[in-house]
């Protein structure tokens, strides 16, 4: 459990849905502070990926660490695990009958077992660094994409979470909100959080990314620097998808 | 619509015209039944036969309510573990579940109100006193005590109205529960999960919650339902208004004052709460 050891490895991941086959053999190392970004074509995988990190899909086979831990099936101890991956989804989820302070509280309490008070003095301090304190009492059904994704942003940090997984998140905001929930994302990457996106914003590859992950019919075909990436792709598929999303 | 100025000729057409529909869209049907119970009212209050009708049949009221709102929250208890079980990803929990509701739903409420209270009870009770009796056949008498301690015998006829009522209508809930659970997108499970909530808790805190707010109309409905199905208990001799004005008309031969106070009773306890149903139906989706 020294530093040097990767904080998440993956390794032989295969994860199949009937006959597709969604991740089909990855191993991928993770080292703890880095920034990872995973891109590729839609169906590409990098989804399953994400979500076999914190057993959401349990693998068909393979291994996944945390931590210097390997994920076993057994419940007791993802659940343990779970606690400290945060996870932000494309659709936000937030829990639509808890106000924004209580969505940040709950897990704190349920989980970590903190009292009303101190849950409540962290969950502010989250919802100051996502930039919306002002926000504490209300719905999440009253708030913009962008404000929903801040808080469940919030929610996830309130765990104090070793890892943190972003699954698209900023797929299903209105253009003008894609910023501040980049904002924040960039941030924690450079207060050393170690993350894994699945995004498609290439500013955030550029200016945030220490590794990017481009995949295609489960497999990992390229594993390399944001650098890299843009001035040397080295696969012919990622050039394509290249060519095709900088086009515009 | 108002703001054409060359318009207003249509426009007192259209008022007219929906004045008419008020006039058609009012709930004629109310007023006729708040008159039907006036009148009943009323002829309660004046007439001698009808106010010694109902002196004797409100005597009954007390037990309709006590057997429907204890049978209710049992069949809550019952509806919600069976609806948990119907969902649940353990085949035992899952098929059982599944047996209790398709059992349920295949019978009509009065013969399972006989079957239960006359066999089912009965039944149990006795396979509950006969491994009483083998646990003191072998020498654990403190132990067997607890297991004989209760008897048939003590065992009433409203108690066991109230367990058919409760365990036939725990079918019925259970479908609402689940319909309510399976109508919570699937994101908000993952949500609590990845925060490391267990199954259990992520149902307690965030699925049911919304599940619940979900089907309270339905749920309200059934309660309204199981007023009128408590009336099927009578058929044990259970004193509910049913049964004290079938009494009432046996003994006295006066039918028509027994039924048609009777039949009142219901319909004043279920308007109501059909009302009340409909306004938290009203302030719920307000509050969406």
């Amino acid at each position: 459990m020294t530093d040097q050891k990767p904080i998440i490895v993956v390794k032989d991941l295969y994860k199949y849905f009937g006959e597709i086959k969604a991740v089909d053999g990855v191993s991928l190392d993770i080292d703890k502070g880095k920034v990872v970004v995973v891109i590729g074509p839609s169906g590409s995988g990098k989804s399953t990926l994400l979500r076999c990190i914190n057993h959401l899909e349990e693998p068909t086979s393979g291994e996944i660490w945390i931590d210097g831990e390997r994920l076993t099936r057994t419940a007791k101890q993802i659940n343990e695990i779970r606690a400290e991956i945060g996870m932000v989804f494309q659709l936000f989820n937030l829990f639509p009958h808890l106000s924004v302070l209580e969505n940040v509280t709950l897990a704190q309490k349920v989980i970590r077992g903190r009292s009303q008070d101190e849950a409540n003095q962290i969950a502010m301090e989250k919802l100051k660094r996502v930039g919306i304190p002002e926000k504490a009492d209300a719905y999440p059904s009253n708030l913009s994409g962008g404000q929903q994704q801040r808080v469940a942003i919030a929610r996830a940090l309130a765990m104090d979470p070793k890892i943190m997984l972003f699954d698209e998140p900023t797929s299903a905001l209105d253009p003008e909100m894609i910023k501040e929930v980049l904002d924040v994302m960039l941030d924690l990457a450079q207060e050393g959080m170690t993350m894994v996106c699945v995004s498609h914003e290439m500013g955030f590859v550029r200016s945030a990314a220490d590794e990017v992950v481009f995949m295609d019919f489960g497999k990992i075909v390229e594993h390399t620097t944001p650098d890299g990436l843009f001035n040397n792709p080295q696969n012919d598929r990622t050039k394509l998808f290249l060519s095709q999303i900088l086009e515009h | 619509m108002a703001e054409q100025p060359q318009a207003i000729k249509p426009i007192i057409e259209l008022d007219d015209f929906s004045s008419k529909r008020k006039l058609r869209d009012l709930p004629w049907w109310f007023f006729a039944l708040i008159l039907i119970a006036i009148y009943v009212f009323f002829v309660i209050s004046t007439n001698e036969e009808y106010n010694a009708a109902f002196d004797f049949i409100k005597i009954g009221l007390q037990v309709t309510i006590k057997t429907t709102l204890i049978a209710y929250v049992f069949a809550i208890i019952f509806g919600l573990l069976a609806g948990l079980g119907r969902i649940s990803k353990s085949l035992v929990l899952n098929n059982l579940s599944r047996l209790y509701v398709e059992l349920i739903r295949g019978i009509p409420i009065l013969v399972l109100i006989f079957f239960i209270a006359l066999v089912g009870v009965p039944v149990l009770v006795d396979g509950i006193n006969n491994f009483g009796y083998w646990l003191s056949d072998q020498g654990l008498d403190f132990l067997g005590k607890i297991f004989t301690a209760i008897t048939n015998q003590d065992i009433s006829m409203n108690t066991r109205a109230i367990t058919a009522l409760a365990f036939t209508y725990g079918a019925y809930l259970a479908e609402i529960f689940r319909a309510g659970i399976q109508s919570i997108v699937k994101g908000q499970m993952e949500a609590a999960r990845s925060l490391g909530m267990s199954y259990g808790q992520s149902m307690r805190y965030v699925i049911l919650p919304q599940a619940v707010r979900n089907v309270l109309p339905a749920l309200g409905n059934d309660f309204v339902a199981m007023v009128k199905d408590s009336s099927l208990v009578s058929v044990l001799a259970v004193r509910d208004i049913t049964q004290v004005s079938r009494l009432y008309a046996g003994s006295t031969f006066r039918f028509r004052e027994a039924y048609i106070i009777l039949a009142v009773m219901y319909l004043t306890m279920t308007v109501i709460l059909s009302l009340g149903v409909q306004l938290l139906e009203r302030r719920l989706r307000k509050h969406d």
